[in-house]
């Protein structure tokens, strides 16, 4: 008990303080896997939109691609991240594997299946005659993506909050191809499997509390937004 | 209603689901200024026809020709569709104000805010919404959601207005108000409009002219009184309450007055058709009066038999009585006739009803 009393205690120090190790550590976290949120968005919302609005040969698999990927096993990520960016892999020449830029790579691949499959169950909740009636309107097809996005906004909401819980708290594709280096790679959850390993219970579980602190707040934030802003 | 050529039409139309053909229509014009009405029951391909007429779906074959200019590109599909505004059975709102949502066309055509306020509040006046303009679309009720899409298709003042089931999903009265709310605006603003329905009083109440749709072809294609008292096939005429269809071949034909033997009995009529052809009387049960059988009461109708009823059963305000005399009748007696003539299953009466009230239709093989 007394363990984890002063690990709380010691953690709360921590925080309070803003230990520059701590800190640092947190802002790498946010701005690596803000990042990686914002690109899953980009591709995500795109591919998902398009996936919903067209129809192809092949699109049931395409379907059941993006919604296995959404529960892409981050170290499966991490490890062919890895090979890809390795010396003599075929992206090799760009020299980032260890640093957080491959972090943001490895977080991209791991949230852009979820952002485009929870994209694609929001488009295609919309009443399959919205689109003719944006047309009917005398929308452009870029006005109708427009349009149809803000439609789903509410739900998109939800792409936005699953893509960025599932990198934020993600480990196993970090560690694997950002090395968990002090003061460069390090992040949350790297750092929480090294000082847990190291038996430094209380920075891991300040560390833990900043993530679940973390969690907790954006998706507050998000929840606020989608609860104003449903009427019905 | 103006006549200045044929504003809208349709050449060769050919639609296909699934390889199967759907739509397949020769020739379809449009009037500027008319009402037309798209009637058939469900899969007839009515509102097949009402998309592809609005550009909204792709045509296997064939082409729109609007204002004289064939719709051949995405250019002028879009400028089509800038000039034209459909209305579908589910008012298909945006979630925002009732007031942007009737702003939306306007705002897609890139006009000023200020503007497009101005119009959008005009439009809800007409409608009689005005007061639900800054309340959530969300949060309407139907009528009041399907009064805002129909503000929204009248914003952009279009050229021609499409409805595809406007008031089907509305219960009775609020339906009621909406369709007279709709038939003033159509005539203050001599809007073309060409509107899908399988309702025959909505398309009565509304158009000038009524086209009956067959699996999607159209049947018949003409004035009200037109298709409601002359239909041309069996389809058509079952489709606009002549419940009674019956075969038969001409016995006699003088002067437009025709006899028809039907089963035992012959039924006289109004026509020229040569002795010796098939035929289909249609009767109207509404133009069949029944009463008691007794022989010193003398009707001025042509037609009068005597027949055992076999079914009575409650249609809407009136009660449909079906009747055997030889061949199967159907009449509708009001519930206050009913009442005092105090019928009966079994019960042997007499139907009677003028030669006029036959419609006599060559038999199609």
């Amino acid at each position: 008990m007394d363990l984890i009393l002063e690990g709380i205690w010691k953690a709360i120090t921590l925080i309070v303080t803003l230990d520059p190790e701590v800190l640092g550590i947190t802002l790498l976290s946010l701005k690596v896997s803000g990042t990686a949120t914002l690109i899953s968005l980009f591709f995500g919302i795109f591919s998902g939109t398009v996936v919903a609005l067209t129809r192809f040969p092949g699109r049931k698999i395409v379907v059941s691609l993006i919604n296995t990927g959404m529960g892409l096993p981050p170290v499966v990520v991490g490890l062919f991240v890895t090979i890809f960016l390795w010396r003599n892999g075929p992206l090799g020449f760009l020299e980032i594997l260890y640093t957080p830029t491959a972090i943001i790579v490895a977080q991209s691949v791991i949230a852009t299946p979820i952002v485009t499959g929870i994209t694609l169950a929001a488009m295609q909740n919309l009443p399959p005659k919205l689109r003719l009636q944006i047309l009917a309107l005398g929308a452009t097809r870029m006005q109708m993506l427009g349009l149809l996005i803000r439609e789903a906004r509410l739900p998109l909401l939800a792409a936005v909050m699953a893509g960025f819980g599932g990198v934020i708290s993600e480990v196993g594709a970090s560690i694997m191809v950002g090395g968990n280096i002090m003061g460069y790679s390090r992040v949350l959850t790297t750092a929480t499997v090294m000082e847990t390993g190291r038996g430094n219970f209380d920075t891991a579980i300040a560390l833990s509390i900043i993530l679940l602190l973390l969690a907790y707040l954006i998706n507050y934030v998000l929840t606020r937004i989608q609860q104003r802003e449903r009427p019905r | 209603m103006k006549t200045a050529g044929p504003l809208l039409q349709g050449r060769n139309l050919l639609v296909k689901r699934g390889g199967i053909p759907v739509l397949d229509i020769s020739d379809f014009t449009i009037m500027k200024g008319e009402v037309l009405s798209l009637i058939g029951p469900n899969g007839s391909g009515k509102s097949t026809l009402l998309l592809t007429l609005s550009s909204l779906l792709k045509l296997y074959r064939g082409k729109l020709i609007f204002n004289g200019s064939e719709i051949d590109s995405r250019r002028s599909e879009l400028d089509y569709r800038r000039q034209i505004a459909v209305v579908f059975q589910d008012p298909l709102l945006f979630d925002t104000t009732v007031l942007e949502n009737v702003a939306s066309g306007l705002k897609i055509r890139g006009m000023e805010k200020k503007d497009r306020t101005r119009i959008a509040e005009e439009c809800l006046e007409r409608l009689g919404i005005a007061h639900l303009a800054k309340r959530s679309a969300c949060k309407v009720s139907g009528g009041e959601a399907q009064r805002t899409s129909i503000a929204r298709a009248f914003a952009t003042s279009p050229t021609i207005l499409f409805l595809d089931e406007p008031f089907s999903a509305l219960d009775p009265p609020t339906r009621e108000g909406i369709i007279s709310d709709l038939s003033r605006l159509l005539r203050e603003t001599e809007t073309t409009a060409i509107m899908a329905t399988h309702d025959q009083m909505e398309a009565l109440r509304l158009s000038d002219r009524i086209a009956v749709i067959q699996q999607g072809k159209i049947a018949q294609m003409g004035s009200a009184e037109e298709v409601m008292n002359h239909p041309v096939n069996e389809f058509v005429a079952a489709f606009v309450g002549m419940d009674t269809l019956l075969t038969g071949s001409v016995l006699e034909s003088q002067n437009g007055r025709i006899m028809i033997a039907v089963g035992n009995q012959k039924i006289e009529a109004v026509g020229n058709f040569p002795v010796g052809e098939q035929v289909l009387c249609c009767i109207r049960p509404e133009n069949v009066t029944l009463s008691t059988d007794s022989p010193e009461e003398q009707s001025s109708a042509r037609n009068n038999f005597s027949g055992r009823i076999t079914r009575i059963a409650p249609h809407g305000l009136f009660y449909r009585v079906d009747l055997d005399c030889g061949f199967d009748l159907i009449s509708y007696i009001t519930r206050t006739s009913l009442d005092s003539l105090e019928f009966q299953e079994g019960q042997t009466v007499k139907a009677s009803f003028k030669a006029t009230a036959v419609h006599v239709i060559r038999k199609s093989a």
